[in-house]
């Protein structure tokens, strides 16, 4: 079963730079990362007018039903995706395995130089998912919702 | 599995509606997407055919209350129903934090909704999820067809266990909104004690 996936301000605030840094340097327009699930984890660049969950939630689906396909010709995964469209193209990949990192560039950038930026952020992102996990292995890192009451759970419907 | 935010101080968490073809898993999300408030839910997306059968998932991102300080979501997805797409069916239940089992009340149906409940036992557990430990509320849609199936009779092919079951009839929202609450409630009460 998979692990339940937390998020701290101080790796958000890590994840945030490397994404950013990756927008600048990629030429990208958007960058977003995505749990395997589908919960939209961080996204920069120009994301004004962009349904980022419903991103979120397709990326998540794509990379599962490509994951199927590989796992029938007998391969682990397929680790980089690339949609090619007539102004924008997207550009996916698993980082550790675990978390989908997505840049979505136009004729402003290439695709050798989003593959050679999302490379080095991987590795980055990977190192910082890495220490995340660590820390909610932890002892003591219990969920914020361990005093919530039936009570708090009644309010939320009652309206 | 749920995602707890602590910077942007959010929970969210994946609902999936199960069941046979044509049960009403989708209808159920429409309904719930007709009702709710604009700024309460996402965009309501459908992976169907031309014909509108559901061909990978329905996708509904619900945002309710703060609970905790924390602003608490809930994704709705549904499987496709129909037998043959098995394979996606198990990739949507990965990560799944809550299950609604929607049956076809309809006599006809009876198999297609045993066949489907065991399926989805099946899927469940290759995903490492036990039926009897997640979430899990089971819904009888249809209700107000002539051919139904007694509640009693349902209950005891579909729901043994006796999880929180509910009647109702998607189109006009009977029951919906019940079913929903009660998994929700199922799924915070298990974070609860996961913690």
């Amino acid at each position: 079963m998979n692990q339940q996936m937390v998020m701290y301000e101080e790796e958000f605030n890590q994840i945030n730079t490397v994404c950013d840094r990756l927008t600048r340097e990629a030429n990208a327009k958007v960058v977003f990362l995505v749990d395997k699930n589908g919960q939209l984890i961080a996204s920069c660049g120009q994301t004004d007018n962009l349904d980022t969950t419903s991103l979120a939630s397709l990326t998540a689906g794509n990379i599962a039903a490509t994951g199927g396909l590989a796992k029938l010709l007998g391969e682990k995964e397929f680790s980089i995706l690339f949609h090619e469209g007539e102004r924008d193209n997207l550009h996916i990949t698993i980082v550790g395995g675990r978390v989908i990192l997505v840049v979505i560039f136009d004729s402003r950038s290439s695709l050798g130089l989003v593959r050679l930026r999302v490379k080095k952020a991987s590795e980055e992102l990977g190192r910082i998912f890495d220490g995340l996990l660590k820390k909610v292995e932890a002892p003591g890192a219990g969920s914020p919702f361990a005093e919530i009451t039936d009570e708090d759970i009644d309010n939320l419907f009652t309206e | 599995m749920s995602f707890i935010n602590y910077s942007s101080r959010e929970i969210s968490c994946k609902i999936v509606y199960y069941g046979p073809g044509l049960c009403g898993k989708t209808t159920n999300l429409q309904y719930i997407y007709a009702k709710t408030n604009p700024e309460a839910k996402g965009k309501m997306i459908s992976l169907a055919t031309e014909t509108d059968r559901t061909l990978f998932f329905d996708f509904l991102p619900l945002a309710l209350a703060e609970i905790r300080g924390f602003k608490t979501r809930f994704h709705l997805y549904t499987v496709p129903g129909q037998v043959f797409y098995d394979a996606s069916r198990k990739l949507i239940l990965k990560g799944v934090d809550g299950v609604v089992f929607v049956a076809d009340s309809q006599i006809e149906r009876m198999e297609a909704n045993l066949e489907s409940v065991d399926n989805l036992r099946v899927n469940l557990a290759e995903q490492g999820y036990d039926l009897a430990k997640v979430p899990y509320v089971v819904q009888y849609n249809k209700r107000d067809l002539p051919n139904v199936v007694s509640l009693d009779e349902l209950r005891n092919m579909i729901n043994p266990t006796r999880v929180p079951e509910f009647e109702a009839i998607a189109p006009t929202g009977v029951g919906v909104f019940d079913t929903l609450k009660a998994v929700a409630k199922l799924v915070l009460t298990e974070l609860k004690k996961g913690g």
